[in-house]
């Protein structure tokens, strides 16, 4: 039992380690990197379904009982959060066996990989604040290797700059745990759920709720805190770019939404206010920002941060449908905008530039590609029947419940911003002859590498279809979630059986 | 003793962003080492201050028999050392590394993953 939640970051450290020590002859690291991936994928899938039949399961590493152990927890929202994990993970992995080359194979590029998923899953099943401090660290310790593996010089500028600003993130993330351990003695999130509801100081909960939202709102690239995204996502080799986009900045969210569901008071207004307007301004500033960059991965990077303002939305208007919305969102938002970005990839190597006025020609050499990408470019823009149409909608309806019509209008407002820079991609890369010359095909390209870079894409696609046609079962997954995260009473007693239930 | 080192935890955090708003890669890091010394020692004057009482249990008893200096803030702050030695050692080298490679360590001069400027700018 206890194993089981503990597996999720074991494994791939493990299997980072066997890869690091196999870098000088890729073919084995490849094939263990990939092994661990499919291994990290079925123990996910194994956790979902018991959160799904169980509810909360929670385990005690090494028999200390909570809040003095370390506590592994798994309600509805980690294990969905362990399931894209674990799907982003093995999509990227499989692409990344075409996109990245030989020489940062040999620097160690599997191996880092596989730590970064460790930090990731670990964030997610980590029922103690210090604890997801150490995952933190674990997830940017590898992603600062994976950003600046292979020493080009625009990564060496791009990561001059994602160290920076995250370095910071983690420091005021390591205030804030000092001053919640003096104010409650606990670091136990489940423990933290009473201890921090009986303080009466309402200058220090303030405080600590603006560290906290300094301190995630970096690494989710929350409004005003996300210049170091647009300067260096788009130095790393696509794969990298691609894992990055899927999980680095939603685990800033995650525990955004986890601290301010879990551990502050429910009525916390102050904060959901500061994280409202921060939302509204992200989508906005993000979309815009968009909207002016002529490069393929530009214009997505852009659209991650304004995205994440989707996602912060939800929580700010704190609603069970707003909650549920937002985790909806996360689900949608992970798979296409990983899509999207291994098709900027595929599109690159197809036609040898990522700059828009370069490019084109697509659809004519290859309309499955043309349809992969239009299927995930309109789902991100919210066209129905696609699975970011169910997401918005569910997003706008909550802010229409409380009034709030100026929310729903931005909303919809940076819906068509998105619509047009997705036009603007479909024109430029797809629709228009390419400027000098001829688009590869992908048929020139070898049976494998084709595999390799279609097969991750017409999953993810798979999965925007099926969730856009059939989105009730998840819709029904999320409002439960979102009544877990609403009334954490269960999440506390399954962690501290003794003082819940 | 506490409001002493509350002090000292301020005057570090202000030196340390000072530093790190200079344009010199060096200036950041040093900023940096201030600042993330300053957040060990906020865990520290959280975990309360006491004088001369080790945590430790007379033989033959399962408990402390007196109020005792709290050990978890330590070992917390052992654990925030190693991994933000490791992270600065890593900043440190990526600084070398671009002094190497970019020729400077004026991050206003660092512009190659940035649009080109346009003509009037600077």
């Amino acid at each position: 039992m206890g194993w089981l939640l503990a597996l999720p970051f074991l494994l791939p450290i493990a299997t980072g380690l066997f890869a690091l020590g196999a870098r000088r002859k890729p073919r084995r690291a490849r094939t263990i990197s990939l092994l661990g991936c499919v291994g990290l994928f079925v123990i996910v899938v194994i956790i979902f379904v018991r959160v799904i039949d169980e509810g909360t399961i929670a385990a005690q590493m090494g028999n200390w009982p909570a809040p003095f152990g370390i506590t592994l927890v798994a309600d509805r929202l980690s294990a969905i959060m362990l399931l894209l994990a674990g799907l982003v993970g093995l999509a990227v992995a499989i692409f990344a066996q075409a996109d990245v080359d030989l020489r940062r194979e040999v620097l160690g590029f599997q191996g880092f990989y596989q730590l970064l998923l460790a930090g990731v899953c670990g964030s997610f099943v980590t029922g103690d604040l210090f604890n997801l401090y150490v995952w933190f660290e674990v997830m940017l310790i590898a992603s600062f290797a994976l950003l600046i593996l292979g020493g080009e010089r625009a990564q060496l500028d791009g990561g001059i700059k994602y160290v920076a600003l995250n370095l910071v993130s983690t420091l005021f993330m390591l205030m804030a745990i000092g001053m919640v351990y003096g104010l409650t003695g606990t670091l136990n999130l489940a423990a933290l759920h009473t201890a921090l509801a009986q303080v009466e100081q309402p200058a220090a909960l303030h405080m600590l709720a603006v560290l906290l939202i300094v301190a995630f709102g970096i690494k989710a690239a929350l409004f005003p805190l996300y210049f170091w995204l647009p300067a260096s996502y788009h130095v790393p080799p696509v794969a990298v770019t691609a894992v990055f986009a899927g999980l680095l900045t939603k685990v800033g969210v995650y525990a955004l939404i986890r601290t301010f569901t879990l551990i502050f008071p429910a009525d916390f207004s102050f904060a959901h206010d500061l994280l409202l307007i921060a939302a509204l301004l992200t989508m906005l500033s993000g979309v815009i920002g968009a909207a002016s960059q002529y490069e393929f991965r530009k214009i997505l990077a852009f659209h991650i941060i304004s995205q994440i303002g989707f996602l912060v939305l939800g929580l700010a208007l704190f609603s069970p449908l707003a909650l549920a919305g937002s985790i909806f969102y996360m689900v949608h938002n992970i798979v296409a905008k990983t899509n999207l970005l291994l098709i900027s990839g595929t599109a690159r190597r197809m036609t040898g530039s990522f700059n828009l006025a370069e490019i084109g020609g697509l659809y004519r050499v290859s309309p499955v590609l043309a349809a992969v990408f239009f299927i995930a470019a309109f789902s991100l823009a919210g066209f129905p029947p696609l699975s970011g149409f169910w997401a918005k909608l569910m997003l706008v309806s909550a802010s229409l419940e409380q009034a709030a019509y100026w929310v729903a209008a931005i909303a919809l407002i940076t819906g068509a911003l998105t619509l047009f820079s997705m036009s603007k991609i479909w024109s430029e890369a797809f629709w228009k002859p390419h400027p000098t010359g001829e688009a590869r095909s992908l048929t020139s390209l070898t049976v494998t590498e084709r595999i390799q870079r279609m097969l991750p894409a017409l999953l993810l696609v798979a999965i925007t279809l099926g969730l856009g046609l059939f989105p009730q079962p998840l819709i029904q997954f999320c409002e439960t979630a979102a009544k877990e995260l609403l009334d954490p009473a269960g999440y506390v007693a399954t962690v501290l059986p003794s003082r819940g239930g | 003793m506490e409001s002493a080192l509350v002090l000292v935890i301020g005057v570090m955090v202000a030196a340390g962003v000072y530093l790190m708003l200079a344009a010199n890669l060096l200036c950041y890091l040093f900023g940096l080492i201030l600042l993330s010394n300053a957040a060990n020692l906020v865990i520290f004057v959280a975990g309360r201050l006491t004088r001369a009482v080790p945590p430790l249990i007379p033989k033959g008893q399962e408990a402390p028999l007196e109020p005792v200096a709290n050990a978890l803030p330590q070992a917390m702050i052992l654990t925030a050392i190693v991994i933000g030695f490791g992270l600065l050692a890593f900043t440190l080298a990526l600084v070398v590394a671009c002094y190497r490679e970019l020729g400077t360590i004026d991050s206003d001069h660092m512009r190659l993953a940035e649009p080109p400027p346009k003509s009037g700018e600077h």
